[in-house]
């Protein structure tokens, strides 16, 4: 681990001056704050994240895993807290009560009949109180605004260095596994009839969004990385009839949102969390109205169109 | 040319979903090389018989083998192709159709070596392409592989499920009701396409609710009723008298009955 260390600061250098010259063509009140180390870390964990978020919320949004995704990121808060109270990295943390809660989601639906919302919305919310109960004892309110909400300005090498980790494990799973996940993705009992492993893609890829989510944490907090994980693949679900180029979409639809937001919060002094958000929904609305053939607007074109005609 | 080993052979099966029985004691075998009919009423556990075989079900009790192994490891081998009666599978998914035949072939794809797999499938292998050209030629959908899966209606759709089992030139062919809502051009098409693979050797497993078609080509009627009722020629299992015998079955059995032996 510490020979890797300068490895990956070597790395995260070479990523920072990579896009420090992207941001030196930007007019200079843009680029003015990126002067600074911590805003190049801010920007570099940004983009990170949201290529990250744009590819696994291909699969979430296909996958009708929204809720799964809500109740995840919740139950990574108790985590976080137990960490914190042990002196851990909260990553640790955060992933082991992910990975178990989403476990528990399973069992709960496999072996009751209660259904799976309803043992999605049980978990997440028990786990997600019992994360605010123990901060509430350990930490200032500041702390857990920052957990809930995500401060990016302050995100640490150590945390950078996460994400930059996340991003490469996400990046090289759907790659190498490429085709198990997309017809997991898209039909789960060919995928078995095929002789593939189901439950261990099933939980490969709830790892993965596990993963994510924690690697998203400080950047746009527990509350909004679902709006991640939703937005920039719901987006690029309109804009495509392709696999392989939604995953482009959304991959470009959460890094725009992602630095676009994190400038829009510098210069106007907002939460950047929310900021980022926004960007993401605008974009999603856009594509809700001006898609080629799924927006709103060449819906009723056509529509216009045909009736002219008749 | 008739291989000893049997495509598939069950011993004293018994398969429940939840506690509820619904195979009871099949004892069967089905040689290489033939087209099986699967008759039974709604309800009989013909599909249930399949999913015994793609592993979606656990059998109870009982041994199920498939060309002398276990199913589980002929799947992986890529012997066995699968068209479920009802898909459940997302129609919204971003894919072509020419994909959706393509992902029949992604369990082949695993033997390729490992380059291909990481390369956009151009590069890769083309025998697949040439497999899902065809497969799609067979059916008479190849005018439609460029068009997202979901713009089908639902006979299309059919036979692009039907296509995608072709395209994996498995030995054993697994269809359950392949002929429900096609129309009858296609259906004779299908039909042809069928007697094709089992005259290049393979295996054909068809559950089936037309008896006309049924009679003219299968080899064997396999007759299901919870337990198996019969088994022999299309003529001796079609008759009125089996037919009877195959719908009287339902009502005991579903009331845990132990009648009905072939
Ligand atoms: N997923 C399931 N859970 C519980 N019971 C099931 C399930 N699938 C099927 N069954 C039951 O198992 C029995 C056999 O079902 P199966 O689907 O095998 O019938 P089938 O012979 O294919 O009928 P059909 O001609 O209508 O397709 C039925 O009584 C059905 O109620
Ligand atoms: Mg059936």
């Amino acid at each position: 681990m510490s020979q890797l260390e300068p490895f990956a600061l070597g790395v995260i250098d070479a990523l920072t001056a990579l896009l420090m010259m992207a941001v030196n063509l930007l007019p200079e009140n843009l680029a003015a704050p990126f002067e600074y180390r911590f805003m190049q870390r801010a920007l570099l964990t940004s983009v990170l994240v949201g290529a990250i978020c744009g590819l696994l919320s291909c699969y979430v949004v296909l996958k009708r895993w929204s809720l799964l995704g809500d109740a995840i990121s919740h139950a990574v808060l108790p985590g976080v807290a137990v960490a914190y109270l042990l002196g851990w990295p909260f990553f640790i943390g955060a992933f082991v009560t992910g990975a178990l809660t989403s476990l528990g989601i399973g069992a709960i639906e496999r072996h009751t009949r209660i259904k799976s919302d309803a043992a999605m919305g049980l978990m997440f919310t028990a786990a997600f109180a019992l994360g605010i109960v123990i901060i509430s004892k350990i930490a200032t309110s500041t702390h857990l605004m920052h957990i809930l909400f995500g401060n990016v300005l302050g995100v640490k090498t150590s945390a950078l260095l996460l994400t930059l980790l996340a991003s490469l494990v996400a990046l090289l799973a759907i790659w190498l596994a490429y085709r198990p996940l997309l017809l997991y993705t898209f039909d789960p009992q060919q995928a078995q009839a095929l002789g593939f492993n189901t439950g261990a893609i099933h939980y490969g890829l709830i790892m993965l969004l596990t993963l994510t989510i924690v690697a998203s944490l400080e950047t746009v907090g527990i509350i909004l990385v679902v709006a991640m994980l939703i937005t920039p693949g719901a987006t690029a679900h309109l804009l495509t009839d392709r696999f392989t180029t939604m995953l482009a979409i959304s991959v470009a639809v959460g890094v725009t949102s992602a630095v676009v937001g994190l400038m829009l919060s510098v210069s106007l002094d907002v939460a950047s969390g929310g900021t980022i958000v926004l960007v993401a929904s605008s974009l999603f609305l856009v594509a809700l109205l001006a898609a080629p053939r799924h927006g709103l607007v060449a819906r009723h074109w056509r529509r216009w169109r045909l009736n002219a005609q008749a | 040319m008739i291989d000893p080993v049997p495509a598939l052979q069950a011993r004293r099966l018994c398969a429940a979903y939840h506690q509820q029985t619904v195979l009871e004691d099949i004892t069967l075998s089905l040689p290489q090389g033939q087209w099986t009919a699967i008759v039974g009423p709604n309800g009989a556990g013909k599909s249930s018989l399949l999913n015994l075989v793609i592993g979606s079900l656990a059998p109870l009790r009982g041994e199920l083998r498939i060309l002398g192994k276990s199913p589980a490891s002929q799947r992986r081998a890529g012997n066995i192709a699968y068209m479920a009666q009802q898909e459940h599978m997302e129609w919204d998914f971003p894919i072509s159709v020419r994909d959706t035949v393509l992902t029949g072939r992604y369990g082949l794809m695993r033997h390729d070596p490992l380059w291909q797999r990481l390369v956009p499938r151009h590069w890769a292998n083309p025998s697949h392409r040439q497999a899902v050209e065809a497969a799609l030629e067979a059916v008479d959908m190849a005018d439609y592989a460029a068009r997202p899966i979901g713009a089908l209606s639902g006979g299309q759709k059919k036979r692009v499920m039907l296509a995608r089992a072709l395209a994996q030139q498995a030995r054993i062919l697994l269809l359950d009701e392949p002929l429900a809502g096609v129309d009858p051009p296609s259906e004779a098409l299908i039909l042809a396409t069928l007697e094709r693979e089992r005259s290049a050797g393979r295996t054909v497993i068809m559950v089936t609710h037309d008896m006309p078609s049924a009679r003219v080509h299968a080899d064997n009627v396999l007759l299901i009723n919870r337990t198996l009722v019969g088994m022999g020629t299309p003529d001796e299992m079609l008759s009125d008298a089996m037919l009877a015998r195959l719908a009287v079955g339902a009502p005991e059995a579903r009331h845990g009955g132990t009648r009905v032996a072939a």
